[in-house]
């Protein structure tokens, strides 16, 4: 059970992501990263983060992919150009991104037989376990966090604002 | 019927899915895209904290995540408003038009 979920949702995690690099359209590369969000959020339940899953999914495939959506449809900027980078990008970069992942799949195989095996029964974090490090151990890092959204919220209305003639 | 699945497989997904961010970040060439490609990056972590704080049973790295996502909530607050901002001046959201500051 636990293998086909992982199978059917990693599929469309990939699936997702291989899409956002081929569409032209941005509306529709930002929808294909809300299904490559949507299935991260499942195999974050199969991890037993139950509290991160429905976070992902309210967060960031809700709040900042309507953000997103939003943008792209207030500035209908259309079609990207079809450009597949310079010449040095096509030399250089593509060889450095094999070599990466190369380098990262080499090193967790390497590590990966000393970890275990992930099975469903192994149980969930609960939200309860979670909120106590969150509000006794962290309690200052999260305050300063809502903060941070604050001063977000008010650079974001800073910057989008029309009639200070400057933008 | 309870199958299991090893550690390693999450983790090389999330290394695949953070190459595929890597290479949208370098072929995409609207800024809309490539910030899509970033935060497609900052998920790829995301499944490997979570993999890692469910293999060595720490709360922590949850709490993490949990960090990342209300730092990239804010970011994409700031970076869009910077956007709008952008293509109100330029007119143009195609990287290759903004290069204002390339030497």
């Amino acid at each position: 059970m636990h293998l086909v979920l992982f199978l059917i949702f990693a599929l469309f995690a990939l699936a997702g992501a291989v899409n956002l690099l081929l569409q032209k359209h941005p509306i529709n590369s930002a929808l294909s990263l809300i299904v490559v969000m949507s299935s991260l959020a499942v195999l974050y339940l199969l991890l037993g983060a139950e509290f991160l899953a429905m976070a992902q999914i309210i967060v960031y495939a809700g709040a900042i992919m309507v953000l997103f959506t939003f943008v792209v449809m207030l500035l209908n900027e259309g079609r990207e150009e079809k450009t597949w980078g310079s010449h040095t990008a096509k030399t250089l970069g593509f060889p450095a991104v094999a070599v990466l992942l190369a380098v990262l799949s080499a090193t967790i195989l390497r590590a990966g037989r000393h970890y275990g095996m992930i099975s469903l029964s192994d149980g969930v974090t609960t939200t309860q376990e979670l909120s106590r490090v969150l509000f006794h151990d962290l309690l200052l890092p999260f305050e300063l966090t809502s903060v941070l959204i604050l001063i977000a919220i008010l650079g974001a209305v800073a910057l989008a604002r029309k009639d200070n003639g400057e933008a | 019927m309870n199958t299991t699945v090893p550690a390693e497989w999450y983790l090389i997904l999330s290394a695949a899915l953070f190459t595929l961010g890597v290479v949208g970040f370098l072929i995409k060439r609207s800024l809309i895209s490539i910030f899509m490609s970033i935060e497609l990056m900052l998920n790829a972590v995301n499944l490997s904290f979570v993999t890692f704080a469910h293999e060595w049973h720490a709360v922590k790295g949850q709490i993490f995540v949990f960090f990342v996502m209300m730092v990239a909530a804010a970011e994409a607050a700031v970076g869009l408003a910077i956007i709008i901002s952008i293509f109100r001046a330029r007119g143009t959201l195609t990287v290759d038009q903004i290069d204002l500051m390339k030497l």
